[in-house]
């Protein structure tokens, strides 16, 4: 669920319409955008305090064979919800087996890249002191 | 006698028409998009969610957009916006030991695990106009080097290794809300920190500026400074359990501040904190300092009557969005208000006998 909820937007509904068709639902919960309160502590490690909010969408979802999916995602994204409660509840029938490879592998390799290309951008800037040599030897 | 007027109507409906003209401005220079605004002004959008106190670039490049670059109009639009969203619940704290750091410096140690990584930072330019970019936006792609895998540790958590410094002891305490609960003295340092990291940036700059200069002043070194992206996570109720719902980049700044130890604590270092949403590093070093001189209390130090020791004052004026609304009100219609005032000093004026001084004149 992690996965579904940090993938950038649309991606997750073109590899799950590269992958299989839709199956069919009933909403439990239409689509909703609200908002998280994001906590962290002061001195990163001692008593927490409210830092401000983020937007999420979240939604909830039957499917005909009756598996409910759940899906709260970061930004008010309706239809990428829609298709990470897909994705969630379609994990729990026999199209995990096809939905592993063809979905959340890319998923988590191109995040993995995203992420260990601005480390590599970051790495470039680490600093490497010398010393500098005074000439009497 | 109270006469209600009515009015005005057609007048405001034409000037929204011209301000949304004027928004556009010259329709032969191409419109710009909210994607541009997120991608190019990255640093505005970042002042907008941090002092909105909602993480969203989309929404706070949309409110940049509408308010015409003013960011107090764009911050007062985004917190508007934010009391129409139903909340859904409160994540477990971040945790920025894990923070994939774009950025981490320390002004206090050299050498130290994970490294000085400067990031896409404006130090060491030389803040002279670069005429390229008015003729062409093309740049060069960053070189990359191999990261290391590896954690990046807090510097304070070597201080702490040796009792150097105070500790930051874990807490479960829940926190108050100011969005929930008004404001109210005293503040305890949550409450304070919620405060200070939605504060004005200037006003926030201004009174840590103040306590360099020596208004309670407490020697402030950047032990770190890191930025970067952290994972939320949450509880949801349907599951039983906490999953990451996002990320959001933040702005963290410890300080480590001389003390000179007291009847029950012995001589050592203590530390302000600022964390801030987004690339925002001056806020988040300007409210670490303010943190520190607001807990001259705790640290049984002196009040020296300085401003930024004053969480009174701080608190209930570092808010862009209260300040703002109350300063503009006075340019609205006070019509009724000023001719009692208007009314009083005609008398005031007759019982003083001015009307007689200005005949004899005449």
């Amino acid at each position: 669920m992690s996965l579904l909820a940090k993938a950038p937007e649309g991606r997750v509904a073109a590899l799950l319409d590269a992958a299989m068709t839709r199956p069919g639902f009933t909403w439990l919960r239409a689509p909703e955008t609200g908002s998280t309160m994001v906590r962290a502590r002061a001195g990163g490690t001692g008593a927490p305090f409210n830092l401000g909010e983020m937007t999420v969408t979240r939604c909830a979802l039957t499917l005909e064979t009756g598996e409910v999916g759940h899906a709260y995602i970061q930004g008010r994204r309706k239809d990428d919800a829609e298709v990470a409660a897909l994705v969630d509840a379609l994990m729990q029938t026999n199209a995990a087996d096809l939905l592993r490879p063809k979905l959340l592998a890319p998923l988590q390799d191109e995040l993995a890249t995203a992420k260990s290309d601005r480390a590599a951008k970051a790495a470039a800037t680490k600093v490497d002191f010398f010393t500098m040599v005074r000439g009497e030897d | 006698m109270y006469v209600a007027v009515k009015g005005g109507e057609r007048a405001i409906e034409n000037a929204h028409a011209w301000l949304a003209e004027e928004r556009r401005g010259d329709t032969d220079i191409a419109e710009l998009s909210i994607a541009q605004i997120r991608e190019q002004l990255s640093l505005a959008v970042n002042r907008v969610m941090a002092e909105g106190s909602l993480f969203d670039p989309d929404l706070a490049a949309l409110a940049i957009k509408q308010a015409r670059g003013d960011l107090i109009e764009a911050i007062f639009l985004i917190r508007a916006y934010r009391t129409t969203l139903p909340r859904f619940g409160t994540s477990t704290p971040v945790d920025t030991g894990a923070m994939a750091c774009d950025r981490r410096i320390s002004a206090t140690f050299k050498d130290l695990p994970g490294g000085q990584v400067l990031g896409p930072t404006f130090d060491y330019t030389h803040r002279l106009l670069d005429f390229k970019l008015a003729a062409d936006g093309e740049v060069p792609e960053a070189p990359a080097r191999d990261a290391v895998p590896g954690d990046v540790p807090h510097v304070t958590d070597f201080l702490n290794r040796e009792g150097l410094i105070e500790e930051a002891p874990h807490d479960d305490t829940p926190p108050p809300d100011l969005t929930r609960e008004p404001l109210e003295m005293p503040a305890d340092r949550a409450l304070r920190l919620q405060a200070l990291t939605r504060a004005d940036e200037g006003f926030t700059l201004g009174l840590a500026y103040s306590t360099q200069r020596g208004y309670a002043r407490n020697h402030a070194f950047v032990g770190e400074l890191r930025i970067g992206s952290v994972p939320v996570e949450m509880e949801i109720p349907e599951l039983g359990f906490a999953i990451e719902v996002g990320e959001v980049v933040l702005t963290e700044c410890e300080t480590v501040n001389q003390f000179k130890g007291s009847k029950t604590e012995p001589p050592q270092f203590t530390r302000g904190y600022g964390l801030v949403f987004g690339q925002t590093e001056r806020k988040a070093i300007s409210m670490a300092l303010v943190d520190r001189a607001l807990r001259w209390e705790e640290l049984g130090e002196d009040n020296v009557g300085a401003p930024a020791q004053d969480a009174e004052f701080v608190l209930y004026h570092a808010d862009n969005i209260q300040a703002t609304g109350f300063l503009e009100h006075i340019k609205l219609p006070h019509y009724v208000d000023f001719q009692s005032e208007l009314e009083l000093v005609r008398k005031l004026r007759r019982e003083a006998g001015a009307d007689q001084v200005q005949e004899a004149a005449e």
